[in-house]
């Protein structure tokens, strides 16, 4: 398939079932709460090495938040419930709470819940307090700064993580310029985030390694480097670098939007070839072809 | 659909109308609503003897005429929607469970005592005990929310176990007698000896008061909790400013002769 000057493989990204949950960070102003949510989602590219995957959805203006302060938005991810409470705890923890002026609520109204503030709380010592507001409870932790306020409960929902793009360029700078803008546009989409840096990731991985003690190594059949080197690349000739962009979301939808605004972008800003990484299909439950994208 | 009760005449005795609310006219016909039996001072009488009964549906039910002397309205009810055009007597709303109770004028004594959810608006003042503790039990009000846009009267929230009591109005004395927890905002002035026995409830006063000595001045912050609450009652129709909302606040920490874990906070004025 073409798309614009790109080469569109009939292909599709495998993704998995993942639990996400979405946070609002507010503060006194947008560079504090955007200080925590940096934080907040940082080292949370992949949960293969950082047992979670984060990234900011969107910054808010002070009419959209809970207490009419400027804010983030953020989405977590984890493999299960139970790993999606506990990152919760560690990273609103050590990140929001430990931030001057923040406040940190949930922004996702769902049936399933995990306990954050409930946790969060015994950091008072026993001087922590709570307060009911129309159903929710929310705890006020005296700190050194003044007091902290979190949210007791979180929603969360099964989301997806994994959809992918993987952008073939002629080279460094080009497969940058063509991912950067797919990027951008996908950023758009509510409800999915990137949780790599910038939203691109240069190190696409493969299951298994030839050392035991390693899960996931070098996707070797996409190195242009490898490629005089391997029987298997996938590198065509004329690719100088290759780069992934990582969607997770809240819903198979914002995934599917997300990729359709990214392979759009991508293969009008000097993409040769785009792609997407599969297991065969066997694996994850969703599966987003890319031929239903450009079409 | 609107089910109306009007009231034929003024009582001569009391009346105790606790079936007046939606869910207990659920379900029943216009005959059997006439036919349901309250106390109209020492007697049974049938409500369709006292009140006019018209229109259909239980969900959204409205009582008219002079109800001053008519109490206990909306008492214990778990849902729905009950307008009292009239004012309501003494109790009005007291252990409602769920729903919204609108009282369009005054109310009496003892409104939403022992509430345990649901909203409860008055339109007028209430008198005193407003969400209080009943006489021997530890706890009053546990849960929901009364908003009073006039006066409320003396030890308004005494034995506050959760929940929210917001007056637009002036508060009496006494406000938050051994409260347990849960939150008073008094928008208007505040009376004498706030939080006398207060174990972990707060007072949000917007203009001057005096804590009591048993309380000592902590800091001067901006709650954050209270921006939150403060724009609900704003959503919720209550008169809160900008400067309420943004402003900063004196927490003063009491009471000394209890648990001491509750606050006054008492918004800071311009020098």
């Amino acid at each position: 398939m073409r798309l614009h000057s790109a080469e569109v493989v009939d292909t599709f990204a495998e993704a998995f079932t993942m639990w996400g949950a979405r946070i609002v960070v507010t503060a006194e102003t947008p560079g504090w709460a955007a200080h925590a949510a940096r934080s907040l989602t940082g080292f949370a590219t992949s949960v293969i090495g950082c047992k979670c995957e984060a990234g900011i959805e969107r910054e808010l203006d002070p009419g959209e938040t809970p207490d009419g302060r400027p804010g983030v938005s953020a989405l977590l991810f984890a493999p299960d419930s139970e790993g999606l409470g506990k990152r919760l705890v560690e990273r609103v923890g050590q990140t929001v709470l430990t931030c001057p002026t923040t406040a940190c609520f949930n922004g996702l109204a769902a049936h399933d819940e995990v306990d954050v503030g409930g946790q969060l709380r015994f950091f008072g010592d026993g001087w922590q307090a709570s307060k009911v507001l129309a159903g929710r409870r929310y705890w006020r932790i005296p700190v050194m700064e003044g007091e902290f306020l979190v949210e007791e409960r979180f929603g969360i929902v099964k989301g997806v993580g994994g959809g992918n793009l993987i952008i073939l360029a002629a080279d460094a700078a080009a497969a940058l310029r063509a991912a950067e803008a797919a990027a951008g546009a996908m950023r758009a989409v509510e409800g999915a985030i990137l949780p790599f840096p910038g939203g691109i990731a240069r190190s696409g991985s493969k299951v298994g390694s030839r050392y035991q003690a390693l899960i996931a190594s070098t996707n070797h059949v996409l190195c242009p480097t490898l490629r005089a080197q391997t029987d298997d690349s996938e590198v065509p000739d004329g690719v100088g670098s290759v780069l992934e962009i990582v969607i997770d979301g809240l819903a198979p939808d914002p995934v599917r939007e997300a990729m359709r605004l990214g392979l759009e972008a991508a293969a009008r800003s000097g993409a040769l070839r785009i792609t997407a990484g599969n297991y065969g299909g066997s694996l994850g439950k969703h599966h987003f072809h890319l031929r239903e994208l450009v079409s | 659909m609107t089910l109306t009760l009007t009231l034929r005449e003024t009582p001569a005795a009391p009346i105790d109308a606790e079936v007046l609310c939606p869910d207990r006219v659920a379900g029943l016909s216009r005959a059997e609503i006439e036919r349901l039996e309250l106390w109209h001072g020492n007697r049974r009488t049938a409500l369709g003897e006292l009140f006019a009964v018209s229109g259909a549906g239980a969900q959204d039910v409205r009582v008219e005429g002079d109800l001053a002397r008519v109490a206990r309205l909306g008492a214990g009810m778990t849902g729905g929607r009950l307008a009292l055009a009239g004012g309501a007597g003494p109790h009005a709303g007291a252990g409602m469970g769920d729903g919204e109770l609108i009282v369009e004028g005054d109310a009496g004594d003892w409104t939403g005592a022992d509430m345990r959810g649901g909203r409860l608006v008055v339109r007028g003042s209430v008198g005193r005990m407003v969400g209080g503790a009943y006489v021997g039990a530890r706890a009053g009000m546990r849960g929901g929310e009364i908003l009073v846009h006039g006066d409320a009267g003396d030890e308004a929230g005494a034995g506050l176990r959760r929940g929210l009591i917001a007056v637009a109005g002036r508060v009496g004395q006494a406000a938050g007698l051994r409260a347990l927890a849960g939150t008073i905002v008094a928008l208007g002035s505040l009376g004498a000896h706030p939080g006398a026995g207060m174990r972990r409830a707060s007072i949000v006063a917007m203009t001057s008061a005096t804590p009591l000595p048993t309380y000592a001045r902590a800091c001067t912050y901006r709650p954050p909790f209270l921006r939150l609450c403060l724009r609900r009652l704003r959503a919720l129709g209550l008169p809160v400013t900008d400067e309420q909302i943004e402003g900063r606040y004196i927490r003063w920490s009491g009471d000394g002769l209890e648990l001491g874990r509750a606050e006054i906070l008492i918004l800071e004025r311009p020098q």
